[in-house]
């Protein structure tokens, strides 16, 4: 069966709409890992035993278990607990929770590579504790992470198509709609995976720049 | 609560069948991952351009798009060539290409941080170029390497869940069909992720002592310079 470019132009349209709500899912999944990573970074810090065993065993949990099942938990079990929520919601509570485990850990390493000198001054200086984090710690910390949290959120982008599992019609979820619908495999999928290149190779290329000059300065 | 544990040791047995499914799609994908990781690895390194080149391909085309696409692409397209692969075959080629994508920039980043003066050191001891590389070279680059394919491995155990997606009865899938059947939802969902914690757990000990086995070659090392 060869590849008609009639056809896969025709469907381009329907997959581009779908690639709207990746995209959309894709930001949304990253703003919330960005505050889920925060809170459980700070849990980690906290002095309270209760709070930091919590947050070394959500982190545990999630490194080891599969996205797919930690969506499925969230799509199907949180319901029986009188939790109804939709299908993007769903998926993107999903990214979130699974990408905070990831991105605690970033915030983490980017914290701890800060000289505890720096800390020291601050309170020499008697610094509060939101000056001394706003202004001394934080603005450091945010210089080496931030390729790291690029290259999370490309990752994020390429693992969205997951969410078509539960019942999100996002770019792959289109696809299938219009394979199931056509029978024809070979021109959505194809086109799947070119616009999913188009959008990652820039990025990474991005992602790689930033990391250069970062490093070069 | 008496009787969801009645419930679970009427389930164990299908759970467990799903868990060796996983365990076996896991173990053949990381030899094929491994495969791919070296000869993709070694071709980054390679003095010959179009071969680096044709290995970044490689690499940004499975690192760029999602598994999940590559492998309905293996299921669905590649028969529309007339290459018929079964359910398994193409889950482990597609862990196997795409992790073993990821795998590559592992073993191209330990070779290239072994130091200079280790190749200059054979080349002074007139040592053929091939035994500089697996006297020398490759047994201090796969020390470094030991750890990030324990991570690896686990990688590779939470991808196949993907593989329920193409038609095979792993732990996942197993998932499904138990909820289909008991319609315990909670239940069914919550031993799956314990049954994952338990295979990687052991890994993730395997990894945390290679980090440790490592470090302690470095330091033994650096007192003997």
């Amino acid at each position: 069966m060869s590849f008609d470019f009639g056809f896969a132009l025709g469907i381009l349209p329907v997959l581009l709409q779908g690639a709207v709500l990746t995209v959309l899912a894709t930001i949304g999944g990253f703003a919330g890992a960005l505050v889920g990573g925060a809170i459980v970074a700070t849990m980690h810090r906290s002095d309270i035993k209760a709070l930091r065993f919590l947050a070394i065993g959500f982190v545990y949990v999630i490194r080891n278990t599969p996205l797919l099942v930690q969506l499925y938990f969230v799509f199907y079990v949180l319901p029986s607990f009188g939790i109804t929520i939709g299908a993007l919601s769903a998926g993107i509570l999903g990214l979130s929770l699974h990408y905070s485990a990831f991105i605690a850990e970033v915030y983490r390493a980017g914290i701890g590579a800060v000289p505890v000198g720096q800390f020291e001054a601050a309170d020499a200086l008697g610094l509060g504790t939101v000056q001394k984090w706003a202004l001394v710690i934080a603005p450091q910390a945010v210089k080496p992470i931030l390729p790291v949290l690029g290259n999370y959120l490309i990752g994020m982008f390429k693992e969205t198509p997951i969410l078509a599992t539960i019942t999100v019609i996002e770019l792959f979820g289109a696809a299938q709609d219009v394979a199931g619908k056509t029978y024809r495999y070979n021109e959505p999928y194809t086109l799947v995976a070119l616009i999913f290149l188009a959008i990652s190779i820039p990025c990474s290329l991005l992602v790689r720049r930033l990391d250069s000059t970062r490093k070069g300065a | 609560m008496t009787d969801s544990f009645a419930k679970l040791a009427e389930l164990m047995p299908l759970l467990l069948e799903g868990a060796w499914a996983t365990l076996r799609i896991s173990a053949m994908s990381l030899v094929a991952a491994m495969a791919v990781a070296f000869l993709i690895g070694m071709a980054r390194l390679s003095g010959l351009r179009p071969l680096r080149i044709g290995a970044v391909i490689f690499v940004e085309f499975f690192r760029g798009t999602s598994l999940l696409v590559q492998l309905f692409f293996l299921y669905f397209i590649l028969p529309l060539y007339h290459i018929r692969l079964g359910a398994e075959t193409t889950a482990v080629l597609g862990i196997g290409l795409n992790l073993g994508a990821y795998g590559s920039e592992i073993v191209r980043s330990a070779i290239a941080s072994i130091g200079i003066g280790q190749y200059e050191a054979a080349r002074s001891l007139s040592l053929p170029r091939w035994i500089t590389f697996s006297k020398i070279i490759f047994p201090q680059a796969m020390l470094i390497m030991l750890p990030s394919f324990g991570n690896l491995a686990i990688e590779i155990v939470k991808a196949t869940a993907l593989v329920s997606l193409i038609t095979i009865t792993e732990l996942t899938q197993t998932g499904h069909n138990l909820i289909n059947a008991t319609g315990d939802t909670s239940l069914v969902w919550l031993i799956i992720l314990v049954m994952y914690l338990a295979i990687n757990t052991p890994l993730n000990l395997l990894v945390s002592w290679a980090e440790k086995r490592a470090g302690r070659f470095k330091q033994g090392k650096s007192r003997v310079v």
